[in-house]
């Protein structure tokens, strides 16, 4: 391996390096320099970021620049930067991205501890953010408050791509041993045993950083040797509710859940995570939920011998974690008690649960709201609750465990566009509804919902039809055919 | 003529290994190539041997390498061609019949087939570039190293082992493996090293008949592996026909 030679101490205001004019200095780090540049094609704002091949490890730094340079030009979205350009290495190498309008949540952390809505918040937001770029196959693997840029609107990016890990590429990182001081309070378990490639490795950097905004700590500190970041293997942190006191238990379930050293007990999408967290009465309550002290010594000593005897880890392959946790969205017309469709949905349902371990399952009615000017006081939280139970109801001959489940009514006037709403902002990744019945004409809204939400939903759409009676079956027509 | 192998000049590389005279699979892997907009040819070697077709087979390769194509032997064109070394009895049957298939003229075409091709920066072997002549199997890093050691080149291009893996110099200059995607294309860097094993053209062994080759574009350093699926029951039809082993079937359903 070779690393380009190239000088970047000295790029000047207004040099022109192939396309590009370059502007002030934004950033001086160790592993390369930032300049704010002009021109080519691009209508945003944009960043050069320059390797410094001279300064640190030169083959370190040249992997981070091809790994980086290999994985953003593939990733797409509003939570990652867009790709402009990448030098030719054997010249300068460079890559110019779109700049971030927006603060660091490193710069936010003066803050902490922040209050459980907005750690909810910028939670969810992050989780977001990490969906988006698991369902695109790769996982970020170097997540910390540095690599977080909260937008104005609320939205989060993922910045640096360096330690990144793409199922579509060769992984150059493979058989790196040593990990940057500055991501370790952030670096999952596995990380550390050499796994690579796997989702549930940046659910458990978001697990840190929640800890961190809702307390103002760090769950193992900064590891300053191998040994003390291998702690994580099998200490627990102190419970967060512990070092900070607006952590609700929702808000420590989902951290502590985040935060398990077996990836099997973790979340296994960050999808769930940002879910959880937008949703906290949703939250199934365990122990983790109401701890006040880390288990025992006599535990915390088991788990270390189980830590010490752990065998070197399988080779990183491909996960598939991803499609195996879903999030099913299940949209009921609870105004009709008798509705023929609703065990037609749940045997779909319990289809295409089947096929799954761990799905997420969401059920969602939604109630046109009363006209204007009639009484939204009593009659419609009575309503709110009425159309609860019977959801609740409906789910009960699936017998599934409370953490999988989650209910929920809408109130409003537009029943197609609140549906699409409600499963874009929680990541929903097949929505399941019944067909317009066509003996029902109180339920022509509904026929528009069906079509509306097939027609602009971001996902797959399960339309259930109930067969009609064989009775009322149009006859065959066999006129056409030839015998 | 043939574009030559150096920076700046735009090239389409199609690489082809373990033909095996399937020459279904040869005409849908050359076809795709052209479609893709291939615009030179390599045969990393056994152009022959297992399959029915064997004339056929080495009159298109002759004919690519006539306008400029390059090839290398394989074990098995040794084989036909010069003395077998010690391989079972279907095998022996197998380049036997082989044998037979071919004329003088073209036996000896394939045992004037150089083990190794080197051009720019770019090595040509069918099994390893450490001592060719020893077929050793590149299956693992280590055996890839070795290989990329001898090469002395970024990329290593072979066949040999029937399944599509990518060796690549990792961290610390490591070897490591990837498998790849078929259609998707692979930033291959000159900075490191590569070692591709294109799969095989006529005899895949990976439970799916689709043909396998690669396909490299040398100035946008880009590596794309293909599958080409093609009409395997006819070239399966023609081996028993040709009263060529049963054996020789197994990778043909």
């Amino acid at each position: 391996m070779s690393a380009p030679s190239q000088t970047v101490e000295r790029l000047m205001p207004g040099e022109l390096i192939d396309d590009f004019f370059v502007w002030e200095r934004i950033h001086l780090g160790a592993q390369g320099i930032v300049y704010r540049v002009t021109g080519g094609a691009a209508d945003f704002p944009m960043l050069m970021k320059v390797p410094r091949f001279q300064t640190g490890d030169a083959a370190e730094i040249l992997i981070h620049y091809e790994t980086e340079a290999m994985i953003l030009p593939v990733l797409s979205g509003p939570h990652v930067p867009r790709f402009v350009a990448a030098g030719d290495i054997r010249r300068m190498a460079y890559l110019v991205l779109e700049r971030i309008e927006g603060e660091s949540l490193e710069s936010q952390l003066v803050r902490c501890p922040m209050p459980a809505s907005e750690v909810a918040r910028i939670g969810a937001a992050i989780g977001d953010a990490l969906h988006s770029l698991h369902r695109q196959g790769a996982v970020h693997c170097d997540l910390k408050p540095d690599n977080v840029i909260l937008r104005p609107t609320g939205e989060t990016v993922l910045i640096d791509f360096g330690l990144a890990w793409h199922a579509r590429f060769p992984d150059l990182l493979a058989e790196e041993e040593r990990f940057e001081a500055g991501s370790a309070p952030y670096i999952s378990p596995e990380q550390l045993l050499g796994v690579r490639g796997d989702a549930r490795s940046d659910v458990y950097s978001l697990g840190v950083i929640l800890y961190e905004v809702a307390t103002g700590e760090l769950p193992f500190g900064v590891p300053a040797s191998r040994g003390g970041l291998r702690q994580r293997l099998w200490m627990d942190p102190d419970p967060p509710a512990v070092l900070g006191e607006g952590v609700t238990p929702a808000l420590q379930e989902i951290i502590l859940r985040c935060l398990e050293p077996e990836v099997e007990r973790r979340y296994q999408s960050a999808a769930h995570v940002a879910f959880d967290l937008r949703h906290p009465d949703q939250v199934q309550l365990t122990s983790r939920a109401f701890k006040k002290e880390s288990a025992g010594f006599l535990t915390q000593t088991q788990r270390w011998w189980k830590a010490r005897l752990t065998p070197i880890p399988p080779p990183p392959r491909m996960k598939r974690a991803l499609d195996a946790a879903p999030v099913v969205m299940v949209a009921l017309d609870t105004t009709q008690g008798d509705d023929e469709r609703q065990p037609a949905i749940q045997r779909v349902t319990r289809q295409v649960l089947s096929l799954t371990n761990d799905f997420r399952l969401v059920c969602v009615s939604v109630v046109e709201a009363p006209p204007l000017g009639a009484n939204h006081g009593e009659g419609a939280s009575a309503l709110h609750l009425d159309q609860m139970v019977r959801l609740r109801n409906w789910t009960v001959p699936l017998g599934l465990p409370a953490q999988r489940l989650s209910l929920h009514v809408i109130v409003a006037p537009d029943p197609a566009a609140s549906l699409l709403e409600f499963a874009r902002r929680n990541n929903v990744d097949l929505i399941v509804l019944g067909a317009p019945r066509p003996s029902q004409q109180a339920l022509a809204w509904w026929r528009s919902v069906a079509s509306s939400v097939t027609a602009n939903a971001h996902c797959s759409v399960h339309v259930v039809r109930v067969p009609e009676p064989r009775e009322e079956a149009a006859p065959l027509r066999t006129s056409g055919l030839t015998r | 003529m043939s574009p030559s192998i150096q920076p700046g000049v735009d090239l389409l590389l199609a690489l082809l290994s373990d033909l095996h005279a399937n020459l279904e699979a040869l005409d849908a892997c050359l076809k795709h190539a052209r479609d893709s907009g291939a615009t030179r040819y390599a045969f990393l070697g056994d152009l022959v041997d297992y399959g029915a077709d064997p004339a056929a087979v080495l009159e298109i390769v002759r004919r690519y390498v006539a306008e400029g194509a390059i090839a290398v032997q394989g074990n098995h064109d040794a084989w036909v061609s010069k003395s077998a070394g010690a391989v079972s009895g279907a095998v022996q049957a197998s380049i036997r019949w082989t044998r037979d298939a071919l004329s003088a003229e073209g036996k000896a075409w394939l045992a004037s087939l150089p083990l190794c091709a080197r051009e720019e920066a770019v090595c040509f072997v069918h099994a390893s570039a450490a001592m060719p002549e020893r077929w050793e199997y590149v299956e693992d890093p280590e055996a890839a190293r070795r290989s990329a050691d001898a090469a002395r080149v970024p990329w290593t291009f072979s066949g040999h082992v029937h399944k599509q893996v990518l060796f690549f110099e990792a961290a610390r200059g490591k070897m490591s493996s990837y498998d790849p995607l078929p259609g998707r294309a692979v930033i291959v860097r000159r900075n490191r090293r590569w070692v591709a094993i294109v799969g095989s053209v006529g005899q895949p062994r990976e439970r799916n008949p689709a043909a396998a080759y690669a396909l490299f574009d040398l100035e946008r350093e880009l590596l794309t592996f293909q599958r080409v699926p093609y009409d395997h029951l006819t070239a399966a039809r023609k081996i028993r026909a040709a009263g060529l082993p049963d054996l020789l079937l197994w990778s043909s359903w």
